[in-house]
């Protein structure tokens, strides 16, 4: 067998479309996570999704006892079952976020990892791809471990529940894409800061800890614009099965706002990886 | 024309430098700082105070009073913390490891325990300022009932006191893991902060869970505000134990904090 | 296809208002090694980033081996390997990982990055570090992984941003041994570097940059013949005196040169030179004669010195 070189690799995908920003080797950026990750103290990494596990404990169980049950359309359900998927899709956006944002900030800026990745043959799209796939990856475990606990203690009534894993990768995706579009634009910690602010009042009003209806009107209009809230609404929906097309609507956002983000991240690939 | 650095001047003075020093770098963030302070307990009093409080049946008060009044003192005592620990736990891995700043002050007559001390100083700073805006803001909330509710002030600094000293000889302690406080924060910072009474009453949890209480600081600051703010029901000893708990920890926070500073400056 | 394995016509980089790269011209001919000598800020590793492909020019023209970086970045990298000037190692691996995963990035199948590791480990001396975490490495340890990092893709040519920046005297000798060996192997090397010792060892031509431009051009032997003479005097007089004494020490050298602390006196016998400053009575504190260096070329060239 002929091994091949550096070089020839490189040539085979000269020519193609967008060869000047990807290489075609994504998972070569993956395969340096995972052995990042292996060599890492993985369980607590793994253990990312007892958070959520943790807020339902408290909110749900605890809490729950003061509030009894929750009228949703025309459900009546324990606490506990109506803020376990707001929990899911929060942590989708948390996590996201988090590796989206400051990860690719550190990665940028502090350890240089980009710089000597992009000193290869690899384009800047296989860095960005790489590292949404390992997100996303992160994100699926991570929502598989959260209702691999949370559906035996009978808090996910229907079996449309199983959906609710996929669906919180697509929110996870969707704040990936922005997360990292976001990211180019920033060149400070402070301006870091402010993007966890941001999040801090989506986190609270988006829903996932009471029905939106406790708010008057007009600021009910506000939250249902914000992302997060169009999340818990789809994970709420198929935890319940309340299947409906408004759930299409909601996981169509998040569609748009992957479309949308990777639009701008591809834009700004050289912003974001060869300054 | 020579100067003269008298080390006697800087004793007793030491820790205090370093405090200048620290108080200064927060002030490069001071707008970021102020409206953090000022948006955090809006925030949160309206979404868990106002949103998850009009769940709770109104025949159904938590512990007699409406969620927003027993919530208010557990959210003071928390934003203590949350604020001593950011500006013990950064401060402490920055100076020793990322810039390696303390060992340049400790290069000065400065001493590793100043150093220690100083940060703690800074962090308290701090503390005073967001807990002060805190508690304005719940009293705008309505969600103070005694006219002696400011006296619930030192004691959420109290408890800030508390997990910044700890903070600051855990962080010193620490020379490599960084996921070390990932693990700290998601098993045990985020249980006591959820698992103290916070929320509910400590009595809610099943007896064998609430231990998590007793050996949590914001349990203990947080039944001493209850007490200040609407009056809950608390004997004397109980009152003491608390006030006697929270002292202990802040002192054997502190007796580490300086003890491992030392010697971490010393390697 | 033409021996030069880089061809640099009018290269210009802008950032904003601020020209980092003044239109400059330069080759690198396939098999030598060729330096940047400049201060800081002078535009070397601008140039060096436009070379590696990873910064796109503002004007004029560059082709890396037949190539425009603007429009294959990927295909010129692969020829390529990167010693950047400050370490990007990944600190979350092991030697063996970095090396690996490095590979990887290149897309070379495993078989042939294990053997060359092996290869790469003895080369680097760090056989013993295999699996160490890149933290625990010393500064030379760590440069030397560097530069065996980008050397895991067999590179056509091997480009070194200050490689012996920070290191030791120790460190730097056993880096500057092993990058002999490379240009022995007939690997083409682009160093920049800001001490004229390590461009007069290490480079067969090298340009003099100054604020973007290139000042001058030529072996280091030739540099030297051209803008200075065979060796210089240095005296000292203290700081206070020095501007005063200049003016009597000149019509004995060749060329003046009043620094801060020193005064350099050219002349092709500089021993001669100090002789006849003593009969005039001249006694200097100190007195040093020494040969010309690129130092010296710099010195003329600009008007300042190398190392501010």
């Amino acid at each position: 067998m002929i091994i091949a070189t550096a070089v020839e690799i490189a040539d085979r995908r000269a020519g193609r479309l967008g060869d000047k920003y990807y290489a075609g080797r994504a998972r070569s950026v993956m395969n340096r996570n995972f052995t990042a990750f292996k060599s890492s103290t993985w369980l607590v990494v793994l253990s990312g999704f007892i958070e959520p596990v943790l807020y339902l404990f408290a909110f749900g169980f605890g809490l729950g006892q003061f509030i009894g049950d929750v009228e949703v359309s025309n459900n009546v359900i324990s606490y506990a079952v109506f803020i376990a998927p707001g929990l899911l899709a929060t942590s989708a956006m948390n996590g996201a976020i988090y590796d989206s944002t400051w990860n690719v900030f550190f990665k940028m800026h502090e350890s240089r990892l980009y710089q000597g990745m992009l000193a290869t043959s690899l384009g800047p799209l296989d860095v960005a791809l790489g590292e949404i796939a390992w997100a996303l990856l992160r994100g699926l475990i991570y929502a598989i471990g959260f209702v691999a606990i949370v559906a035996p203690l009978g808090l996910i009534p229907s079996w449309w529940g199983i959906l609710a894993i996929p669906a919180s990768v697509l929110i996870a995706f969707g704040f990936a894409a922005i997360g990292m579009a976001i990211t180019s634009y920033i060149s400070s910690f402070q301006q870091m800061g402010a993007i966890n602010l941001a999040l801090l009042p989506m986190f609270l009003f988006s829903g996932a800890f009471y029905p939106i209806e406790v708010f008057p009107e007009s600021a009910q209009i506000l939250i249902k614009a914000l992302p997060l809230h169009h999340g818990v609404s789809l994970i709420r929906g198929l935890t319940l099965g309340e299947i409906d097309i408004s759930l299409l609507g909601h996981a169509g956002y998040f569609v748009i706002m992957i479309a949308l983000g990777l639009f701008f991240t591809t834009k700004r690939l050289t912003a974001l990886f060869m300054r | 024309m020579s100067i003269t650095t008298e080390p006697k001047v800087v004793k007793p003075y030491g820790a205090l430098y370093v405090a200048e020093y620290r108080i200064r770098n927060m002030m490069r963030f001071k707008a970021l700082i102020v409206m953090v302070s000022i948006g955090n307990p809006f925030l949160y009093l309206l979404s868990i105070g106002v949103g998850v409080g009009a769940l709770i049946d109104s025949n159904n008060l938590i512990d007699g009073v409406p969620y927003l009044t027993f919530l208010a003192p557990a959210l003071l005592a928390n934003a203590a913390i949350a604020g001593g620990m950011d500006e013990t736990v950064f401060p402490t891995l920055h100076g020793f490891k990322w810039g390696k700043i303390f060992f340049g002050i400790n290069s000065t007559p400065i001493t590793g325990s100043q150093i220690a001390i100083g940060v703690f100083l800074a962090a308290m700073a701090r503390v005073v300022f967001l807990v002060t805006i805190y508690w304005i803001v719940l009293y705008l909330f309505g969600a103070l009932e005694t006219s002696y509710s400011w006296l619930a002030i030192p004691t959420a600094i109290f408890a800030g006191a508390c997990f910044a000293a700890m903070m600051l000889a855990l962080a010193a302690k620490m020379e490599n893991d960084n996921l070390f406080f990932t693990f700290i924060s998601r098993f045990v910072i985020m249980p006591l902060f959820l698992f103290s009474g916070t929320f509910f009453p400590l009595s809610a949890m099943p007896i064998y869970l609430q231990w998590i209480g007793w050996i949590s600081p914001l349990w203990h600051a947080t039944e001493l505000g209850r007490f200040l703010t609407y009056g809950r029901e608390i004997s004397n000893q109980m009152l003491f134990l608390h006030v006697a708990f929270l002292s202990v920890i802040l002192i054997v926070g502190l007796f580490f904090a300086v003890r491992y500073y030392t010697r971490r400056l010393a390697k | 296809m033409t021996t030069n394995l880089i061809q640099a016509h009018g290269l210009t980089k802008r950032y904003g208002d601020f020209v980092a790269v003044a239109g400059i011209d330069f080759h690198v001919a396939k098999g030598e090694s060729f330096g940047l000598l400049g201060p800081n800020g002078a535009g070397k590793s601008s140039t060096m980033r436009i070379i590696a492909a990873t910064s796109q020019r503002t004007g004029g023209d560059i082709k890396i081996l037949d190539k425009d970086p603007n429009l294959h970045g990927p295909q010129i990298r692969a020829h390529l390997g990167v010693v950047p000037q400050q370490d990007n190692l990944d600190t979350e691996l092991t030697v063996e990982q970095n090396l690996f995963v490095y590979g990887r990035y290149f897309g070379l199948s495993s078989s042939f990055i294990k053997n060359k590791i092996e290869e790469l480990l003895d080369f680097a001396q760090l056989v013993e570090k295999r699996d160490v975490k890149v933290d625990a490495l010393s500064g030379g340890m760590k440069r030397r992984l560097t530069i065996a990092r980008a050397l895991i893709s067999e590179p056509d040519i091997l480009m070194l941003d200050e490689p012996t920046t920070g290191l030791d005297p120790q460190a730097r000798h056993i880096l500057w041994d092993r990058l002999f060996r490379l240009k022995e192997q007939g690997v083409t090397l682009v160093i920049t570097t800001h001490y004229m010792d390590e461009a007069e060892q290490l480079c067969d031509r090298l340009v003099v940059m100054d604020k973007g431009k290139i000042m001058a051009e030529d072996s280091p032997a030739g540099l030297i013949k051209t803008y200075s003479t065979k060796e210089v005097l240095e005296v000292r007089f203290g700081s206070e005196r020095n501007a005063e004494m200049s003016e009597k020490l000149k019509q004995h050298c060749e060329r003046i040169e009043v620094l801060p602390d020193r005064i350099l006196m050219y002349a092709d016998d500089a021993e001669k030179v100090l002789e006849e400053i003593i009969k005039q009575g001249i006694h200097p504190i100190t007195s040093l004669v020494r040969r010309s260096s690129l130092e010296d070329v710099f010195l003329r060239l600009t008007g300042r010195s190398l190392i501010e």
